[in-house]
């Protein structure tokens, strides 16, 4: 009943409290109104930067296969774990979990974390393994996460690391043709925009802002199967002999296409921590070297096109030495009167040093060049070198007579090769390449066909019976090529004990299909000699290719007749043309 | 609004196909990996030398095939 009474008696109060009701309803509002309609916008900027993130999707590196698709470098999926310092020193008592499991001491982690407080991110392990990755990620660590990456994988490892080369740790092309083919081999990463909690994960993709881009498949001129046999083969040679390195080339005459190429030391890319620089170094296109007698051939192609020699012609090497000026010219033993056949047999220094003094520099320039040496060979391997050839009219009587037997001029095995494929195609040099060739390539000629198939018949005489290059013969195949053996230029002069050993050849000679050569770096055994040390690899790999790749042979008769079948001699390979 | 919502939906399973198709092909690429691991020549040949007993034939016993 009192209050009854009381309730009509305070209007005032009552429109008092309606109005400060009222008050605190307009500010609401207004508010509201600023906040929702005003600067809607800037709060929207806001309340995004601090959730929504723009995020890379990785692109996946292309694979490299071989000429039939093997693959050869692959990229696989690999986790890293990356921290934020500032978070995880949020929850500073389980540092000692993560410390364990990462396998670092409690003291080395808090450092590394305290030194890096300012950061937002900073990796803790790279290219993590799985196992290690699925523990951290149980733990569930504030500020602890891990990043999708790609890790290059190479397959064929040593066998195939001069040509291929490698990635760096962010999968870009560090050497060989990973460097090369960079742009094609790497994709392009995409950005999408995701939804993002406190804890850094990923609660949303909202929209794909550019998508990524794989990298596209690269697919190599080589056979892995003839690659691996020259490894091999190569590799067995260098360790018997002692010798400090060696390269192989072997290239495709029809289409110029590198099939195999190797160099010893080699390195394993997939496991390079402790390996220093010059292991990466592919050597047979980076290094140089004079070429001794296996550039005789060349000399003498000069002599042909001159048309001051016919294979025929006769040359007096007697008495087995020849005087340029104050220096002295010296074959091993006097040939006497030989022909130019017989100066390619025997390897004659001063019939090739008399051929070569006989022809015009300019001329002779001319031929060399044309055969690619002193030229790029536009195979476009990174470090690539030219080689050397001096302009003619600096050349001295001197520096002509050697260069016709391969000194005072240099090559890269990947070269010698190219100029020996010259003679093989029957005059028509080739671009030289490391990728697949589909279709036919067009060439240049450089000489005349005549000229090539001269010099080849000439040169088949070196793997007879009679020749230096005998160990290089393969049973029912005719193979023609080159013996050589360096002395290697050392300070003021070249070196009585420190060789080359050469052997560059063609095979099967009916039908040529594969041009090789084979260098090995200062055999330190009993033997230095091309055609002993270099010869029988040139001859090994020759054979397995023939079998792994089916070419028929084209020397019939060591095959059918009985006696040959049952006692072989190689002096029987010849005359079979 | 539908639209937008639409799109995410959209973005959200093509993310996971995505996701689907490179876990796919990271497996395609280590089986033909491991094929070609114990396809080498090198371990072919010297399981055929050792365990089939095989080897390479006698000069003699070659007979050629002549076209």
């Amino acid at each position: 009943m009192k209050l009854r009474t009381l309730q009509p008696l305070y209007p005032l109060r009552r429109w008092l409290i309606m109005g400060l009701f009222l008050c605190g309803m307009l500010v609401l509002s207004s508010r509201a109104v600023y906040l929702q309609l005003l600067n809607n916008d800037f709060l929207k900027e806001h309340g995004d930067a601090r959730s929504i993130r723009v995020v890379e999707i990785p692109a996946h590196r292309g694979v490299i296969v071989d000429r039939n698709g093997e693959q050869l470098a692959m990229s696989t999926p690999v986790d890293s774990i990356w921290v934020t310092p500032r978070k995880v020193f949020e929850d500073v008592e389980r540092l000692p979990e993560l410390a364990k499991v990462m396998g670092m001491t409690v003291k080395d982690l808090h450092e590394i974390l305290r030194d890096r407080i300012s950061r937002e991110f900073i990796y803790l392990k790279r290219h993590a393994n799985p196992d290690l990755v699925e523990e951290v990620q149980g733990l569930g660590i504030r500020g602890v996460s891990t990043q999708r990456e790609y890790k290059r994988y190479y397959p064929a490892a040593e066998v195939t690391s001069h040509i291929i080369g490698f990635t760096n740790i962010d999968d870009q092309g560090q050497e060989g043709l990973e460097l090369a083919y960079d742009n094609w081999l790497s994709g392009k990463p995409g950005k999408k925009r995701v939804l993002k909690d406190r804890l850094n994960r990923i609660v949303e993709n909202i929209e794909s802002i550019e998508s990524s881009e794989p990298g596209k498949e690269l697919t190599l001129s080589i056979d892995r199967r003839v690659q691996y046999l020259a490894y091999r083969e190569l590799a067995a040679a260098v360790k018997y002999h002692q010798a400090r390195g060696g390269s192989l080339v072997m290239l495709n005459i029809r289409t110029g296409e590198i099939m195999a190429m190797v160099g010893q030391p080699s390195y394993n890319p997939n496991n390079r921590q402790s390996l220093k620089s010059h292991f990466y170094r592919n050597r047979a296109v980076t290094d140089v070297f004079e070429p001794g007698s296996t550039m005789k051939p060349f000399t003498i192609t000069a002599g042909l096109e001159s048309g001051i020699y016919k294979p025929h012609s006769a040359i007096n090497t007697s008495p087995g030495y020849l005087k340029v000026g104050d220096h002295t010219i010296r074959d091993a033993r006097n040939y006497g009167k030989i022909d130019v056949s017989t100066v390619i047999t025997k390897s004659s220094n001063v019939g090739a040093s008399k051929i070569a003094l006989s022809l015009e520099p300019e001329q002779y320039w001319d031929v060399l060049s044309s055969f690619g040496f002193g030229q790029p060979t536009g195979s476009g391997f990174p470090g690539e070198s030219s080689g050397a050839l001096s302009p003619f009219n600096t050349w001295s009587d001197v520096e002509m007579a050697t260069m016709s037997f391969g000194y005072g001029l240099s090559v890269t095995p990947l070269q010698l090769a190219q100029a020996y494929s010259v003679l093989a195609t029957g005059g028509v040099m080739l671009p030289v390449s490391f990728i697949k060739v589909n279709g036919s390539v067009s060439g240049k000629r450089v000489i005349p066909e005549s000229i090539a198939r001269q010099v080849r018949k000439m040169l088949e005489t070196v793997v007879s019976s009679k020749g230096t290059g005998k160990r290089a013969a393969i049973r029912g195949y005719r193979v023609i090529g080159k013996t050589g053996t360096v002395h290697k230029s050392v300070r003021g002069g070249y070196s009585d004990d420190r060789y080359l050993s050469l052997f560059a050849g063609i095979a099967p000679a009916s039908e040529p299909r594969f041009a090789m050569v084979v260098l090995i770096d200062e055999p330190r055994g009993d033997h230095h000699y091309g055609g002993i040390v270099a010869a029988p690899v040139f001859s090994r790999v020759m054979e397995g290719t023939f079998r792994i790749l089916n070419i028929p042979p084209d020397d019939l008769p060591a095959f059918t007749s009985p006696i040959m079948a049952n006692s072989y001699k190689p002096d029987q390979l010849q005359g079979f043309d | 609004m539908i639209a937008r919502h639409e799109t995410r939906r959209l973005f959200v399973e093509l993310q996971a196909l995505e996701r689907t198709r490179d876990e796919l092909n990271e497996e395609w690429g280590r089986l033909q990996l491991e094929q070609s691991t114990w396809a080498i020549n090198d371990r072919i040949e010297a399981f055929a030398r050792t365990k089939l007993g095989m080897k390479m034939p006698e000069r003699s016993s070659v007979v050629l095939l002549a076209k």
